[in-house]
């Protein structure tokens, strides 16, 4: 019962406003896919298309070979979470999980001992056996979220599709249901797009990340590629914190203020460029060839880790550092630093 | 002038603040100022509003109960309340209909015109019920514009069942509408996409989605839409002609029996439409009371 979802050309436009430009993008049956962006980027706009609840200006969406403009919402069997759940309010939890299946055309529609049988699998599945006669309104966010699952998968999708998922919830119940609905995908299967702003629920939840900004799609890959390898510079600094250093690329070195402080570059690429060198890809070192020399101006705790902030010459902005040691520099004290990983896209 | 004022003020406040003083929350008034204002309000509603109704009653029944019971059940009386609720039961419904409708149509799309439709709904409003019902005697009236095509055709509408009806639903038209579109707009589409993308058609989503999620709002308006439409007068009295036992409904009764001086009469039957008020009243507060947090998000004036 799980497709592909093929995305072929999507433009979107909103009175002034264009949500997507031309966006493309491949969903294997059975894939577990993030479409990532902040807010803006037309990434519910994307879902909302996938489901049919918007129109595309341009381009089509296919599942599997159907092409989905030929499709009515019921015949499309899109299984849709939305953000505030839209859990019907008037219905207990047992009516709101029956009602897809009660909404078929007479002839497919599951006698009621069916309907009840199905609704209590459902429960078992999402682990919330029993809640059949609660109205939405008494039960936990945690919980109404499951429902609105339970729901969705009660028409037997052929795509599941989950818009920001767990963005009404507080963070401890975030991580728990992050664990139990990647459990729960590979349990059942179905090919599943999800909206999120979160870079790290993203990164760790799905198979491959589709990163959108301002409705294009910057980059798709799986969660190690777009990290290690962003594309961009935008989705290098989506992805996580990053230093910047205007550096300039002479052969396969990288100069700061005429210091090299990188070597190895592959790229083809000579002149000025930006270098994004994220904190933990910053070691501490003893005076060796490439270091930088800095002035540890801040220490802060952040996690597990602590941060040095150092000030090095050339450099409006400190550069963030993670410490992995347990010994720490002093405030003040004079350090060197070297660059173990880094992305180099060239400036104009 | 200020500036003189000033200095002088500034010195006295320490003063005042070093005083202990009775706690009390900032920004509230005085207990005297709180008294005053129950008093004035209380006062005024007894005076103004309570009072009146009560002598209704005690009119309708200053010449005993089998007096009462002969002006409310003589022939031109039972016409009167037949006439009412027969009005009040095509209007109310078409309202109803025509309200949810229009209101579907505000809160959940967008189209041009948007804003014109909503202040056409508040124009009974705002327009003296005198002068909707003259519009309706300039239109079908004898001398109207459309006056001899009816006329030729046998159709009667003014001085008839159907003006009534009509001068009742042009002035009781918002209230329907006027309590759904507020509360429907708060509460979006969200719930009707999500039972599209589940399978259920156009109707099913109205019929269990959309409409069971207003319906202490849409109750509500039907409520005083109805009493509006019983209570009707000066619209109606212009349209009905005031035929006895023919065009006459409730309030026009009640209006011409006090004009002949049939006060105990007049109040018997002034007293059927101030209970059908106080019904609406006590339902009113029944719903608040019960349903207070439903109908909170449809308050709008």
């Amino acid at each position: 019962m799980t497709v592909a979802v093929s995305i072929e050309g999507i433009d979107k436009r909103f009175q002034a406003f264009q949500a997507l430009r031309s966006v493309s993008l491949d969903i294997q049956p059975g894939e577990f896919v993030a479409l990532l962006g902040p807010s803006g980027s037309g990434k519910t706009t994307l879902l909302r298309l996938i489901a049919g609840l918007e129109q595309a200006d341009a381009g089509r969406v296919l599942f599997g070979d159907v092409d989905t403009r030929d499709l009515s919402l019921r015949d499309r069997r899109i299984g849709f979470v939305f953000q505030h759940y839209a859990l019907f309010k008037t219905m207990t939890v047992a009516e709101n999980i029956a009602f897809g299946l009660r909404s078929r055309p007479r002839a497919e529609r599951p006698d009621g001992a069916e309907i009840k049988r199905r609704v209590e699998a459902l429960l078992e599945l999402v682990q919330l056996p029993g809640l059949e006669r609660r109205y939405p309104s008494q039960l936990s966010g945690g919980q109404r979220q499951r429902i609105a699952l339970a729901r969705a998968l009660a028409i037997e999708p052929q795509v599941l599709l989950l818009d920001e998922p767990f963005g009404a919830l507080d963070a401890r119940i975030r991580k728990d249901l992050r664990a139990w609905l990647r459990d729960l995908h590979s349990r059942t299967g179905h090919t599943t797009v999800f909206v999120t702003h979160d870079q790290e629920e993203a990164l760790e939840l799905a198979d491959r990340v589709a990163i959108l900004h301002e409705g294009r799609l910057e980059q798709v890959g799986t969660p190690d590629d777009v990290y290690d390898h962003p594309a961009t510079p935008f989705v290098c600094e989506f992805l996580g914190e990053a230093n910047r250093l205007p550096v300039k690329i002479v052969g396969s070195q990288a100069f700061l203020d005429d210091r090299p402080v990188l070597g190895g570059l592959t790229q083809n690429q000579g002149g000025p460029a930006a270098l994004y060198v994220r904190p933990h890809h910053l070691k501490l070192v003893d005076d060796v060839p490439l270091s930088i020399p800095g002035i540890v101006e801040e220490l802060r705790r952040t996690g597990p880790l602590r941060r040095a902030e150092i000030a090095v010459s050339g450099l409006a902005k400190r550069l963030d550092l993670d410490l992995t040691s347990q010994v720490a520099p002093a405030i003040g004290e004079r350090v060197r630093v070297k660059i173990t990983h880094a992305t180099a896209f060239a400036t104009a | 002038m200020s500036e003189a004022a000033l200095p002088r003020r500034d010195a006295t406040v320490p003063a005042k603040a070093a005083k202990p003083r009775r706690a009390r929350p900032i920004g509230s008034e005085s207990r005297l100022v709180q008294i005053l204002l129950i008093a004035v309000s209380l006062g005024f509603l007894l005076l103004f509003l309570l009072l009146p109704l009560i002598s209704v009653f005690v009119e309708a029944g200053a010449r005993g109960w089998s007096a009462y019971r002969a002006a409310i059940t003589e022939p031109d009386a039972v016409a009167a309340i037949r006439l009412t609720l027969l009005v009040a039961s095509i209007a109310v419904p078409f309202n109803v209909v025509v309200g949810v409708a229009a209101a579907w149509a505000i809160a959940k799309f967008e189209f041009r015109g948007k804003n014109l439709l909503i202040s056409l709904i508040d124009l009974p409003f705002s327009v003296s019920p005198v002068i909707s019902g003259l519009v309706y005697v300039l239109l079908f009236g004898a001398q109207g514009y459309l006056g001899p095509f009816l006329k030729a055709n046998g159709i009667e509408i003014i001085f008839a069942l159907p003006g009534l009806v009509l001068a009742t639903v042009f002035v009781t038209f918002p209230f329907v509408a006027r309590e759904l579109i507020p509360h429907m707009q708060s509460l979006g589409s969200t719930d009707e996409e999500a039972a599209l993308t589940l399978g259920a058609s156009p109707w099913r989503v109205f019929f269990s989605i959309t409409l069971p999620n207003v319906k202490w709002s849409l109750f509500y308006g039907v409520l005083l839409c109805n009493a509006r439409a019983m209570g009707e007068f000066g619209a109606v009295a212009v349209v009905s002609g005031r035929i006895r036992g023919l065009t006459n409904t409730m309030p026009l009764h009640v209006e011409i029996l006090y004009n002949e001086y049939m006060s105990a009469a007049a109040f018997a039957v002034a007293s059927l439409l101030a209970g059908l008020t106080l019904v609406t009243l006590a339902l009113k507060s029944l719903l608040e009371w019960r349903y207070g947090d439903a109908i909170a998000a449809a308050r709008h004036h």
